[in-house]
């Protein structure tokens, strides 16, 4: 059976916001991927970003910094 | 064959748009239709043309530019999407049926407009755009450059009247696009309408929109956008309020390739050269007898276009003659910009257009004008 584990997970209105995002955050040495949006949430977007728990406060100190556009960050079992 | 109708088309492309759309063609599937690779190749092919047209444009969000057919799409939306009965809208003479016929359509539908005319040398008198501002007003549309005479029109004097009088200032850059410089910003540009087929070296049927934020265009299509499936409407934010149903990633993948070699060749380069071929092909016909060239050569910024006659000939003969025994492609008869035919008194006898593009070479030039001189001599017309 497949494990779940927590995640964080950032969604957005469109799909160029998707994009600058993972452009920004491989830029920035963060780790993630784009996959569809979980249904537990909703978003314009159909795509997510979506990183490991323990790049947290990286991500964080990220999205503070940086002018991306997103619409929510989530952390859920994945 | 020597190919000098580049106003219309481009023929010769960068090896790279053709190879990245043979390319797409065996790897994409479709933007926004899942999130496996093949489809986030498309999204992020999408999304990095989108990049590079906002380098080239002085765009600062990439997210405000929509992909159309072409630029002629593009005009549609901003005069069907925007205007509404009441409005009022100011065109010039020198505008392409890709402008004057929506516009018409929207006279039928209580759209006022008025035109600014220009002279037998396409140009227009900058002092007549204050007495064509009604109440009404709502819209600017202008052809940055003519595609009869080459005629280029002043962005940032009508950018600052636009915005002086606090209307949308809509330019359509089909022949400037990757020629001359554009910025949005500088330029006071609220909607840019471009095609991808011509100075941006892209495929046919790629084409563009910017919309400054705080605009809605009214989509003139809806339909599957790939997201929000269960909403009534069509996704109200750019671009994908205009871009209903499936992109034309293919080309829009060759696009990319060519707004990268327009980036990375330099769009000031690319207009010296053409600039260079222009100049050297008008000053080769302009002392042929028979030779009537349209257009202001007075020195002032112009497009890499020739457009002349010989004599009383037919146009479209003298294209024929060039194309069959000098295997030189132009074009002639009418250019889709009636009313610029109207200013230069050419409606009958059309005219032959020559229009160069950075891939052309001097000594082609030199054998057209060798091909003209010959022409002019043989016809007694």
């Amino acid at each position: 059976m497949r494990t779940k584990e927590w995640k964080l997970v950032i969604t957005f209105d469109t799909t160029t916001q998707a994009f600058a995002m993972e452009e920004a955050c491989e830029k920035h040495k963060l780790i993630g991927r784009l996959l569809p949006v979980p249904r537990e949430i909703t978003a314009g977007c159909g795509l997510c970003f979506c990183l490991s728990l323990d790049q947290e406060e990286e991500l964080n100190f990220f999205l503070e910094k940086a002018s991306c556009q997103f619409k929510q960050l989530y952390k859920m079992e994945l | 064959m020597i190919y000098f109708n580049c106003a219309a088309t481009s023929l010769q492309r960068p090896k790279e748009v053709i190879e990245q759309v043979v390319y797409a063609m065996q790897h994409m599937g479709n933007a926004a239709r899942g999130a496996d690779e093949t489809a986030l190749l498309p999204a992020r092919t999408l999304y990095m043309t989108r990049k590079k047209l906002a380098e080239l444009f002085r765009i600062n969000d990439p997210g405000r530019i929509a992909f159309t057919t072409n630029a002629t799409e593009s005009l549609n939306l901003a005069i069907k999407g925007l205007l509404k009965s009441g409005d009022h809208i100011i065109y010039t003479q020198l505008d392409h049926n890709s402008i004057l016929r929506p516009v018409y359509e929207m006279e039928q539908n209580g759209v006022t407009a008025t035109m600014i005319p220009c002279d037998y040398f396409g140009r227009i008198s900058y002092d007549q755009l204050e007495k064509a501002i009604e109440i009404q007003t709502k819209m600017m549309m202008i052809t940055h450059c003519s595609n009869v005479t080459g005629t280029l029109l002043d962005l940032e004097k009508i950018g600052a009247f636009c915005q002086k009088h606090k209307i949308l200032l809509v330019v359509d850059a089909a022949q400037s696009a990757g020629v001359f410089p554009i910025d949005v910003t500088k330029q006071k540009i609220d909607i840019l309408c471009f095609t991808g087929h011509k100075s941006l070296f892209g495929p046919q049927g790629t084409g563009g929109i910017y919309v400054r934020e705080g605009i809605l265009i009214k989509p003139l299509k809806t339909g599957g956008s790939g997201t929000q499936t269960f909403s009534k409407e069509q996704p109200g934010e750019m671009p994908d309020v205009l871009e209903a149903g499936t992109m034309n990633t293919h080309g829009i993948a060759g696009l990319l390739a060519g707004v990268t070699f327009v980036l990375e060749t330099g769009v000031s380069v690319i207009h010296e050269k053409e600039q260079e071929l222009m100049w050297l092909f008008y000053n080769g016909i302009k002392t042929i007898p028979n030779v009537i060239i349209y257009g202001d050569f007075s020195g002032v910024e112009r497009g890499s276009i020739v457009t002349f006659n010989i004599g009383a000939c037919d146009s479209k003969s003298i294209c024929d003659e060039l194309a069959t025994v000098y295997g030189i492609v132009t074009r002639g008869g009418g250019h889709c910009a009636p009313q610029m035919h109207i200013a230069m008194h050419t409606v009958e006898q059309g005219a032959v257009r020559f229009s160069f593009s950075f891939f052309n070479t001097m000594e082609e030039v030199e054998q057209a004008i060798q091909a003209v001189s010959k022409i002019a001599k043989d016809r007694e017309c």
